[in-house]
């Protein structure tokens, strides 16, 4: 409901044209050469100081992802990747904490400006002394991930009091080694796929969330990554435990510079739920989509996936993904524990020459599972969009549920949008729906729109968000705002 | 005082079918006028291309609002300049909050005349008793727009927005087709309630019953895209009585 309500301010915010976060931070960087061997990850995790056990990991992965073949079944179409044509580490220069935001480097004060993050939290993400206790308690916590390294980490002191550990995995090696080699590659293994099989190799920070016995975090968690260096892949490590009956919502936002070449960004997150807990994923990705003729922009190739490990867990992943020039993602559950809930929400726009195949997989395993998959996909200008999901509900899962609903809108008549949804079932009561609708912004109703006033575009970004609306009301306040101005934005000039 | 509507000559087509050919109408501030005719006289036309429907290609003529040539304003212009077309068949926006429209519809008129945007709680309170008048239960602003409204209901949606929206030339394309009697007393008072010096209305319309309550300062027959004859509201009786064809004979 509320998101609905903020609708008028966001496509009225929405009015401005081109790519809004396309900036380039320019910061001293300590940059890795280019290319990848077994030397880079021994770089890589000698730069982070890992023990012996997490090296090990990375080179059994390396080899892994060297016997294996990048896959081609998704419905997208790009140049071949050369891999040796990046650097796979990049940090900025640390100094010693400045004393006031003066001392802070103004490109990157600039770049959290633009983000839209206020002065009292850029003063704790920028390090400057004390400013954490200025400003003990603020709603969302914020751990900013610049390039590769996390910059700061707020909030800490809260999280802390209740038992919550929320920091870059990478402090996490360090800190609480334990967590990270119990769960790490649980969920995700290592060798799973190729993009998995390089990020575990390569992989140089993302976050870490460990919600202990009976806790509900105190605040919703973000995390701002930012991509800034040229021709660095960004490869994020995300892992989030919630042990039994614990609940917390991560937030994940997404911004990138402008730039010509293509990015490439392999990240992957793995959640892990026992007995009774909750972990709700939400994604706003707008990364540089490329320009109007397709040049450009991210490569997007995400492995993010859930397990249920314990009875009436629950796993949501929200996304609105309107960014990078190809989206390969499947945001999965694993639904083991009996009575276990696996919910995808997601809104995918693809504008101009983007190219998207995302949906989800929903694996029932324990008895009475259920899992619900709402997908939203917009498709305009010469853009291709695919939804490709798989529920599997194997011969163990008595009484289990599926619902899944699809809806494709497309704007003109030069995109495409395709649903490939794929069901195997192997026990008889279990009980899967499928509804399908594929539609278009019709003239009349965007003739009714101007005709009680709206603009073209808002007439556009109205409808856009009526369509997406039981995905969106599924978001964070704070991201529902976020993500109406990014449909309207992403959608411009697509109509007349 | 110079009229808020002027049409002269005016023509329009869609592809190569001609629909209007040669409409002339002034109406002054202040005046209700009726227009009545056949099926495919081309009533609805008239209304689209004064609202400015692109489907429809002017090809002759003119129309101008005060003292602004209307034909050259996109429709999202002419709705802020106070120019409102309820709908004869409304159109369904899937998710998107009736309230929230309306109010997006407002403030997006408000802003393109300059003035100030109105909130989200003051808009409430109007549109709830603009509702109230119209007989609209309150959950009608909280349900998508048109969808799953029955006929009666999207009539009076209409007729909501337009209270809110405050036209000074409301175009009402068959607003009363369709209405039981009740419904459709419920939107002539809601119409007649508007009245007032600075508000004029072309009601376009098949049935005598709506005209009765609104009272037209005129009334013009259209048939085959031209006004044929134009009278006060007695008109309106003399066809209700004896239909249109003695008027198309008597034009031809």
């Amino acid at each position: 409901m509320a998101a609905t309500i903020e609708t008028i301010e966001a496509v009225g915010a929405a009015t401005q044209s081109g790519y809004k976060w396309g900036f380039e931070t320019d910061i001293e960087m300590d940059v890795a050469p280019k290319g990848l061997d077994e030397a880079t990850v021994r770089l890589i995790s000698e730069r982070k100081g890992e023990p012996g056990w997490l090296l090990d990991w990375r080179l059994k992965a390396f080899a892994q992802w060297q016997a294996m073949e990048e896959p081609h079944w998704a419905k997208l179409g790009y140049p071949p990747i050369d891999y040796q044509d990046a650097h796979y580490y990049a940090a900025p220069k640390r100094k010693p904490g400045p004393k006031s935001l003066d001392e802070v480097d103004p490109e990157l004060l600039r770049t959290y400006e633009k983000l839209g993050i206020p002065i009292r939290e850029q003063a704790i993400l920028a390090g400057v002394e004390g400013a954490e206790d200025v400003e003990a308690r603020l709603p969302v916590a914020v751990d900013a991930v610049f390039d590769s390294v996390s910059v700061a980490t707020t909030f800490k002191k809260t999280l802390a009091e209740a038992g919550v550990i929320f920091c870059p995995i990478s402090d996490a090696v360090r800190e609480h080694p334990e967590l990270v080699q119990r769960y790490l590659g649980s969920v995700v293994p290592a060798g799973d796929n190729f993009f998995a099989a390089l990020n575990s190799a390569v992989f140089t920070d993302g976050s870490f969330v460990f919600v202990p016995k009976g806790v509900r975090c105190p605040m919703e968690l973000s995390t701002y990554f930012r991509i800034n260096a040229r021709n660095t892949g960004q490869f994020e490590r995300t892992l989030i435990i919630a042990e039994e009956r614990a609940s917390v919502s991560y937030l994940e936002g997404c911004t990138a510079p402008q730039r010509d070449e293509n990015q490439l960004h392999a990240a992957v997150v793995e959640l892990v739920a026992m007995d009774d807990a909750t972990i709700k994923y939400s994604t706003v990705q707008n990364w540089y989509p490329g320009d109007s003729e397709g040049r450009g922009g991210i490569y997007n190739f995400v492995t993010k996936r859930g397990a249920c490990r314990g009875a009436r867990a629950k796993i949501s992943w929200t996304q609105v993904e309107t960014g990078s020039a190809i989206t390969w993602k499947y945001p999965s559950c694993i639904l083991q524990g009996d009575g276990s809930v696996g919910e995808f929400y997601s809104v995918a726009v693809t504008n101009n020459r983007q190219q998207a195949d995302t949906g989800t997989k929903m694996i029932h395993i324990g008895a009475g599972t259920s899992s619900t998959i709402v997908a939203k996909t917009i498709s305009a200008g010469r853009s291709d969009s695919t939804y490709r999901g798989l529920v599997r509900i194997l011969p163990k899962a008595e009484g289990a549920r599926n619902f899944t609903q699809c809806d494709s809108l497309l704007i003109g008549d030069q995109c495409g949008a395709h649903t490939v949804p794929y069901v195997e079932n192997r026990n008889r009561r279990a009980r899967v729906e499928h509804e399908a609708t594929t539609s278009k912004i019709a003239d009349d109703q965007l003739f009714y729109c101007r005709s009680r006033g709206l603009s073209q575009e808002d007439a556009v970004g109205l409808i856009v968000n009526g369509f997406c609306r039981d995905v969106l009301k599924e978001l964070p306040m704070e991201f529902a705002v976020e993500a109406q101005k990014l449909l309207a934005i992403s959608l411009e000039g697509s109509v007349g | 005082m110079s009229h808020i509507l002027t049409v002269s000559g005016l023509k329009a087509a869609i592809g190569d079918t001609p629909i209007l050919r040669g409409i002339d109408l002034v109406v002054p501030p202040g005046e209700i006028h009726a227009v009545m005719g056949p099926n495919g006289s081309g009533k609805s036309t008239l209304s689209y291309v004064l609202a400015g429907r692109a489907d429809y290609e002017v090809t002759g003529g003119s129309a101008t609002y005060g003292e602004a040539d209307l034909l050259e304003m996109e429709p999202e212009a002419r709705a802020a300049a106070g120019i409102f077309l309820a709908f004869q068949a409304p159109v369904e926006l899937p998710g998107v909050n009736n309230a929230n429209f309306l109010r997006t519809a407002l403030n997006a008129q408000r802003r393109a005349r300059g003035q100030d945007e109105i909130d989200a709680v003051a808009f409430l309170k109007l549109a709830r008793e603009a509702g109230k008048r119209l007989s609209m239960p309150d959950d009608m602003l909280k349900r998508a727009v048109n969808v799953g409204f029955s006929g009666g209901e999207k009539k009076r949606n209409e007729v909501l927005q337009m209270a809110l929206l405050k036209p000074s030339l409301a175009i009402l394309d068959e607003t009363d087709s369709g209405l039981d009697v009740d419904a459709l007393r419920i939107v002539a008072e809601g119409v007649r309630a508007l009245r007032a010096p600075d508000f004029s209305a072309l009601v376009i319309t098949h049935h005598q019953r709506l005209l009765e309550i609104l009272v037209p300062d005129r009334v013009h027959v259209m048939s085959k895209g031209r006004i044929i004859r134009s009278g006060d509201a007695q008109l309106a009786r003399e066809i209700e009585r004896e239909g249109y064809s003695a008027l198309i004979q008597e034009a031809a």
